[in-house]
């Protein structure tokens, strides 16, 4: 029952969450560039607004086109409940380790690919295609850092990873192998996300949008539902890198005091990286994308580079 | 289980021989595609019943030709190979029926049906085949079987040369099956399989490499891996789509049988490290060129073909890694690999054959093979399209269907290399594993354009916009198929076991209940503390998730129908035209990899009289260049014709002259026997 309830608990954190995370992000580039900003509550009320808005579908495309925004939201969510959220031993984690959450949000690459091509414009056609090299690129060098992090704990089960080193005594100083990964992995999250240096999410330019080129025919419940996801697809990955780096505080038994306090934790630490993400927004230009193979070939270096670290360094 | 085995036996012969007896075509298609859908089940039968004897079913037609004896064994091994061999072959017998209309009045569908259950009746054969010679045989009939099938529309530009390629390419592999098994021979003084694997007469260790490299090429060569797999890409899509299916599917896994065979039972897993690495370091090779060229194919049976070398590659991956762990004495992680290699085949065999029936019905529909002339295929064929895109899923690895689950366990396995002694191992798989994952997401590429771009937008030819459904044979055939790759991902805990069979002999440890544990909820690498999977409960979790999306849009809609209108056209009519094309889909993917490729592009452009600013004529080639061709294969034949250039002079076309160079050899052969 418990366990059932933390499924719930962690399913309704990932959907509540997400759209603020986005709107920090917002705000911190808003701020940087000297604006005010929107209120930070506003990615729901933009959600909201689309959810109740009347969708207009395109006349040439097929089933794909409607049914892509619930396989994409659908396959998010799913690699959401996998990893640990606020207690480190999280009920669904033996249902896919964390291979199987990268390839669970592949899924949802490959329908959004589709759903960029069913419409019929060009647009569409130039995000797919885009999108398809920069996941392509991403993948190595992911799958290379964790298993980098995973050896460290001896094994790929998330829940196992996170909390093997939420219980080591204090804030340890991480070994070099886990720095190289961190940092592949932070640029991976900034690829599979979306974000400066890679794409622009705040742009409608032909020349540079990736991840709106795809979404530029949907309207209404359907763009809301694929705006969610992407927001929840951007929660995970910085889940990701706070569980599996720096899991302080997170809850390693199911008390009270211990649940509160891995809530808590949680927050404050997705807000943090939020907020460094959103600076990093502002200090970088977007690259042109005959520049991002650069910059995700180093993060499978650095990936590497873990990988022959962990086993030189191991005493 | 000798009742399934003679049904048949009876069933493909009859199915052989029948159809030639009348000249009705629509009696012909009958009697042969029924006849082959018969035997098809029936080894469907036999396959599981083989997987579950205690012993392995033998039987034996002795001949008055030295060392050949007609030799069937039916073990587990050979069995799950009769399994795959005749799940693809009902499918594709079923499909065949519909499908032969397309040949009526060009080809004999008599014959065509005939040599359709000669081939599966052949590749049967080669896995039961218990005798060096009559393995041999019966390899040899499958193969030129098969080129008959592949130059069944020998009129058409292509098809013979790719057929001629075919032929070459595996007689020379053939020839080096025939040297593996001499060796064996010489060693033992026998030909039959028995004698190979009695572990009394080991070959000696110099001659054990050899055999090795031999059985590697030989095989090799049927199987597709670089660079022997040149042959590959023409062959299999200039046969009929039906037996593309099922050249691709299962044909070049007679080959991976053949592997396993050699390295795993008649070495008995006696093997130094470097022989799974180099299994290893083939497979990886294969999977990355394979894929990278299946990504620039516009022809959507090439790009399929393509495909296979990708896939061979990882199932070597899952076969490498088993033979490294093995050398170490690492027993269960080498009957994981094997296991992983072996999930990976039978579901291969399902998605390929699937997409290959599915390109085998847009074929049908549209008469041509080029992806650029699709779209706007799913309105026009919603089954085809469903199936193309369960099995474009599967291959791409994604969960929950089948592709997922055995790619899911070859990851792990690599990963499991923490586990080996030494350093140099221990990060080369990591790196394998890096290009698997490489792999994967090319793949998903890849098959996120052959859908894509096939099956959706608007048509782009006449063709594709006056396409129908195909007939109703065709689509059960494929639905088959389908049902097939959602089944082998859902219930990993019933094809387990049935694998289980297979590598416990192999590796002398049973596995299947440290693989699925919690009451086989869950697919495990041996360890479940290492990591797990549940397919139900992933498959599960995406229905929920799902059906929330659709409650909480249902709950904040605001009761308004959704209303259809025209994309956007920047104010212009939209028009297919101005659809992202194939090459422009793959454009920044060649661009990125453009060492691999060395993409040429021609541009002609040809003015206005009046001024350089106004283009009259543009014609645009872009072409990749096909590395291994060029440097490995070019050399070889031009090499090869310059010398049978100089020997031409002993060819003087009499007789008489050709007599005498018999009667000379037999005397030089007499002399040094003498």
């Amino acid at each position: 029952m418990l366990q059932i309830g933390f499924v719930f608990m962690q399913l309704s954190m990932l959907l509540a969450l997400s759209p603020f995370i986005v709107g920090v992000i917002r705000k911190v580039n808003a701020r940087l560039q000297c604006r005010r900003g929107a209120s930070l509550l506003q990615p729901y009320a933009d959600l909201a607004k689309l959810f109740g808005k009347q969708p207009v579908i395109s006349s040439t495309a097929s089933w794909i086109f409607t049914a892509a925004p619930y396989i994409v939201f659908a396959s998010t969510v799913a690699a959401g409940l996998l990893m640990p959220v606020f207690i480190s031993h999280t009920p669904l984690s033996f249902a896919g380790n964390i291979i199987a959450l990268v390839y669970m949000l592949a899924l949802g690459t490959f329908f959004l690919i589709l759903a960029g091509l069913d419409a019929g414009s060009t647009f569409g056609g130039m995000g797919s295609s885009r999108e398809a090299i920069v996941a392509t690129l991403a993948e190595p060098a992911m799958i290379l850092s964790i298993l980098a992090i995973a050896l460290t704990a001896g094994s790929t089960n998330l829940s196992t990873i996170v909390h093997q080193s939420a219980l080591l005594e204090g804030m340890v100083l991480a070994p070099p192998a886990h720095l190289m990964a961190l940092a592949a992995m932070f640029i991976v999250t900034l690829a599979e996300t979306g974000r400066v240096p890679v794409d622009n999410p705040a742009t409608h330019l032909e020349l540079t949008m990736i991840h709106e080129a795809m979404l530029l025919e949907y309207s209404g419940r359907y763009l809301a539902l694929m705006e969610w996801a992407a927001g929840i697809k951007l929660l995970v990955f910085l889940t990701l890198l706070v569980n599996v780096f720096a899991p302080w505080g997170i809850a390693t038994e199911a008390t009270p005091s211990a649940l509160a306090t891995g809530v808590a934790v949680y927050v404050v630490k997705v807000t943090g990286l939020a907020v460094i993400i959103g600076v990093i927004e502002s200090m970088f230009a977007k690259l042109r994308l005959f520049r991002v193979p650069e910059l995700l070939g180093s993060a499978f270096i650095l990936a590497l580079l873990a990988l022959v670290f962990f086993y030189t360094l191991r005493g | 289980m000798t009742t399934l085995l003679t049904v048949l036996l009876a069933c493909y012969l009859l199915g052989g021989v029948l159809p030639l007896c009348t000249s009705r075509p629509s009696l012909q298609n009958s009697l042969a595609h029924s006849s082959a859908a018969a035997g098809g089940a029936a080894g469907i039968a036999l396959g599981l019943g083989g997987l579950f004897a205690a012993q392995p079913l033998t039987l034996s037609i002795p001949s008055n030709i030295p060392y050949l004896t007609c030799a069937l064994r039916l073990d587990p091994l050979a069995a799950f190979f009769v399994l795959t061999i005749s799940l693809v072959g009902l499918a594709a017998s079923i499909y065949a029926y519909g499908y032969v209309r397309e040949f009526t009045g060009r080809v004999s569908v008599g014959l065509l049906g005939s040599l359709l259950n000669g081939f599966l009746l052949s590749m049967t054969l080669v896995v039961l085949a218990d005798n060096g010679f009559f393995f041999l045989i019966v390899w040899e009939v499958m193969s030129l079987l098969s080129y008959v099938l592949v130059v069944t529309e020998h009129e058409r530009p292509g098809v013979r040369e790719a057929g001629l390629f075919y032929l070459i390419m595996t007689h020379a592999g053939t020839a080096f099956i025939i040297l593996t098994f001499l060796l064996f021979a010489q060693e033992t003084g026998s030909f039959s399989f028995e004698a190979f694997r009695h572990p009394d007469q080991r070959l000696p260790e110099g001659l054990r490499s050899i055999a090795f490299f031999t059985a590697l090429i030989g095989f090799g060569a049927k199987a597709g891996i670089v660079p022997l797999h040149v042959w590959l890409p023409y062959a299999h899509p200039a046969a009929p789509s039906h037996i593309s299916a099922l050249m691709s599917g299962v044909m070049i896994k007679t080959a991976i049988y053949g592997l396993i065979r050699v390295y795993f039972d008649f070495f008995e897993g006696q093997f130094p490290w470097w022989w799974g690495f180099t299994v290893l370091s083939v497979g990886a090779l294969s999977a990355l060129l394979g894929v990278m060229y299946a990504l620039m194919e516009h022809d959507l049976k090439s790009l399929l073909a393509f495909s296979s070398v990708e896939n061979v590659g990882i199932i070597l991956l899952g076969i490498g890694a088993g033979m490294i762990f093995h050398t170490y004495g690492l027993d269960e992680l080498a009957a994981l690999g094997l296991l992983a290699g072996l999930y990976h085949t039978i579901n291969h065999a399902a998605f390929k054959a699937l997409l290959f029936l599915g390109a085998g019905s847009l074929l049908f529909a549209t008469h041509t093979r080029n992806i650029e002339q699709y779209g706007g295929l799913l309105r026009r064929m919603p089954w085809t399209g469903l199936c193309f895109l369960i099995g474009a899923v599967s291959i791409a690895a994604l969960p929950p269907t089948s592709g997922f689950v055995s790619e899911w366990l070859i990851f792990q396995s690599l990963f499991l290399s923490v586990q080996l002694p030494t350093l140099f191992l221990k990060l080369m798989l990591p790196i394998v594993a890096a290009i698997l994952a490489l792999t994967g997401a090319l793949g998903l590429a890849c098959f996120a354009k052959a859908f894509g771009l096939s099956f959706l937008a608007q048509p782009r030819s006449p063709q594709a916009r006056h396409a129908v459904e195909v007939p109703v044979a065709m689509r059960i055939g494929m639905g088959l198929l389908a049902t097939s790759c959602a089944l082998l991902g859902l219930a990993p805990m019933l094809v387990v076991p049935l694998l289980d069979r297979v590598t416990a002999p192999l590796t002398g440890v049973t596995i299947s209940d440290k693989v699925l544990a919690l009451d086989g909820w869950v697919v495990a690498p041996v360890t479940v503390e290492f990591s797990s999977i549940s397919m139900p409960v992933l498959a599960a979790l995406l229905v929920g998730a799902g059906g929330l999306g659709l409650a909480i849009a249902r709950l904040l809609r605001k009761g308004m129908p959704a209303r259809y209108s025209r994309t956007w056209g920047c104010g212009l009519p939209l028009t297919p035209r101005m659809e992202y094309t194939a090459t422009g889909f793959v454009q920044p993917i060649k661009q990125v990899f453009e060492t691999i490729y060395q993409p040429t592009v021609k541009l002609e452009r040809e003015f206005l009289e009046q001024s350089k600013y106004f283009i009259r004529h543009q014609r645009f080639h872009s072409t990749i260049e096909p590395l291994i061709e060029q440097y490995l294969y070019q050399p070889v034949v031009t090499a090869l014709l310059g010398a049978a250039e100089r020997l031409r002079v002993i060819q003087a076309g009499s007789l008489h002259l050709y007599l005498t160079y018999i009667f000379l050899t037999l005397v030089l052969l007499l002399l040094w026997a003498g």
